[in-house]
């Protein structure tokens, strides 16, 4: 510690120049260091979405080229058309749509419950839930395909689409319920014991007060949720067997034989799948933000 | 008219709120947990998948496993396969954190724009993605590292041989993991003074040493949950393998959840894959035993 003070005094200054000067010179320094390192990190972290992007829009020749093209000597929807054009693009489209809503809605529903529970009552056996949320988002989700498959079998409801939103359920109720408790948790209990006192009833209070200021909370659940849902792909590809009612990433599986890949269109459907994600993380973020610093505490 | 506290009033409000999260919780993930361990005490073949149910034979599966030098080996992988993996996301993930901490507001923005739009894309879309910059014809890696001069890699097929195969699926991995880790760290890192971090570098702390001394021990907790959350991602990585080697890899690439995955849907003895599936269960709850019993201390003292 001496030795660095000692030597730092003993850089010769320009007179007149107060001693932190040289000290705050080489931090810049090293700021611009690692300001062209961040950068050169986000570049090649950037490149395969750059890379998937200008391949979707290339013309075939451009794609299968020795020498890569940066960019398209010309923007051609040829591949999106392909890809959409390939069999149970849209029926992937539609039934991941149908499983992503219905997840989220029932997720939504039940989680919003728990998260209140946990929130704003102590009771008995509380810890002991909190501690099986931990655990059970620990469950790795490739030890419970064999049963959930199995008992779904027995059940007749494989290759069944309510089978897949159930097997969901489970994977992103956990979390969603952790996640809605820490938004209930922010909003302060006095707001609705005031609603009460001005005469709501618990229904009210919970309604007028408690919901829309958990509303961007839930927005925030539901785009999780979604994109959760949107993106599994190992429990659809079990319990579905029919191609008419595989989801969008089992769908996109399928473009990868062992006999080789159309890389043009499989690019063009990979921008079309990640399309809606990008989308809805956009407005999470935004949502989220604004939201909970709005409106309850200013008064 | 007092107001009414919460817990008082009625009792059974809670457990009416909790009830519709723990029937599913249960029933979609204790059950299955239970069922899982059961299958793995019977022989479960496609005979009995179509009856419905098994007949017991006691401990033979884990028998079979334990003696199996094939089992510790891809055991053996995992565990390789998973440490260099989170030991990549995380150290990248830390350094990227770090940058980001010093860097100009626009650089910043740059970065996180990057990062995001990484989280942001879909797992089958990454692994679409990155399976055509190693294509083995076209791909730019190949083109890339011959330009470089790393030798020829003209039609250098990366998954002929399953090392390098896993190396790309760790590219993937990678990539993908150090967003969630580096946003995180950097949200952490906010919450270390900068006055601290001056002080000592007044005192004449090096940079290790200001990371060691100051800034590591406000991320720990962070950083001790995201490790903890990587290893668990990675030890049942699946997708990856799968979908790369075109639904069919070799036994090189058997890494513990491809394993019983190909014994129970590919062999179709589910019960000696329920039995590799409990093992993999039980060596991460190993892994997250500590961590949990950490955490709910720490939760019972606030």
């Amino acid at each position: 510690m001496s030795t660095g003070t000692l030597a730092r005094t003993a850089t010769p200054t320009r007179p007149g120049k107060p001693p932190a000067a040289p000290a705050r010179r080489r931090r810049g320094g090293r700021g611009l260091a690692s300001n062209l390192a961040l950068l050169a990190i986000s570049a090649v972290m950037f490149f395969p979405i750059y890379w998937m992007a200008v391949t979707a829009f290339k013309p075939g020749p451009e794609i299968l080229s020795y020498t890569p093209h940066w960019l398209p000597s010309r923007f051609t929807l040829d591949n999106f058309t392909a890809a959409v054009d390939r069999p149970f693009f849209w029926s992937g489209v539609a039934n991941s749509l149908l499983v992503v809503s219905a997840t989220v809605l029932i997720a939504l529903v039940v989680a919003f419950l728990g998260a209140v529970a946990l929130a704003r009552f102590e009771f008995t056996g509380r810890q002991l839930f909190v501690a099986m949320i931990l655990v059970v988002q620990m469950v790795p989700a490739g030890a419970l395909i064999i049963p959930i498959y199995l008992m779904l079998n027995r059940a007749g409801q494989t290759d069944q689409l309510p089978g897949v939103v159930l097997a969901y359920l489970t994977f992103v109720l956990p979390f969603a319920i952790w996640m809605l408790r820490g938004f209930v948790v922010n909003v302060p209990v006095e707001l609705e014991e005031a609603a009460l006192i001005d005469g709501c009833n618990r229904l009210q209070a919970f309604r007028r007060v408690l919901f829309p200021l958990v509303a961007p909370g839930l927005v925030a659940t539901a785009v999780y949720t979604a994109i959760q849902a949107w993106n599994e792909f190992l429990l659809a590809y079990v319990l579905i067997s029919t191609p008419e009612k595989q989801t969008m990433t089992v769908w996109l599986a399928s473009f990868t034989t062992t006999r080789g890949t159309e890389y043009g269109p499989l690019m063009a459907a990979s921008t079309l799948a990640a399309l809606p994600v990008v989308i809805f993380f956009a407005l999470a973020q935004r949502r989220v933000v604004s939201g909970l610093t709005a409106g309850s505490v200013k008064g | 008219m007092s107001v009414p506290t919460v817990p008082r009033r009625i009792r059974s409000i809670p457990y009416l709120l909790l009830a519709p999260a723990l029937i599913v919780i249960v029933g979609v993930l204790g059950y299955p947990l239970a069922t899982l361990v059961q299958i793995s005490f019977q022989k479960y073949g496609l005979a009995e998948l179509l009856k419905g149910s098994g007949s017991w034979t006691g401990l033979s599966h884990y028998t079979d496993i334990v003696g199996d030098s094939f089992f510790w080996g891809v055991v053996g992988r995992t565990i390789v396969f998973t440490a260099v993996n989170v030991a990549l996301t995380v150290g990248a993930g830390t350094l990227i954190a770090l940058l980001m901490r010093k860097a100009h507001r626009a650089v910043r923005l740059t970065a996180t724009v990057a990062l995001v739009a990484v989280w942001a894309t879909p797992g089958l879309v990454a692994i679409a993605v990155w399976q055509w910059m190693f294509d083995y014809e076209f791909g730019v890696v190949n083109w890339l590292l011959t330009k470089l001069g790393a030798g020829d890699f003209t039609h250098h097929n990366w998954f002929e041989n399953p090392v390098q195969g896993l190396g790309v699926v760790t590219a993937v991995i990678v990539w993908g993991a150090v967003p969630f880790v580096a946003i995180s760290l950097h949200a952490a890192l906010t919450q270390v003074p900068d006055e601290v971090v001056e002080a000592a570098e007044l005192d004449g702390a090096g940079r290790l040493q200001v990371f060691r001394y100051v800034i590591l021990p406000v991320i720990r907790p962070v950083l001790a949950l995201l490790t903890l959350l990587q290893i668990i991602w990675d030890f049942q990585v699946f997708n990856q393998v799968w979908v790369m080697t075109g639904g069919a890899p070799t036994e090189g690439y058997y890494l513990i959840g491809v394993y019983s995955y190909v014994q129970s849907f590919g062999v179709g003895d589910y019960g000696s894959g329920a039995a590799v599936a409990v093992v993999m269960v039980l060596l991460l709850a190993l892994v997250a035993f500590g961590y949990v019993r950490g955490l709910l201390r720490k939760e019972q003292t606030q």
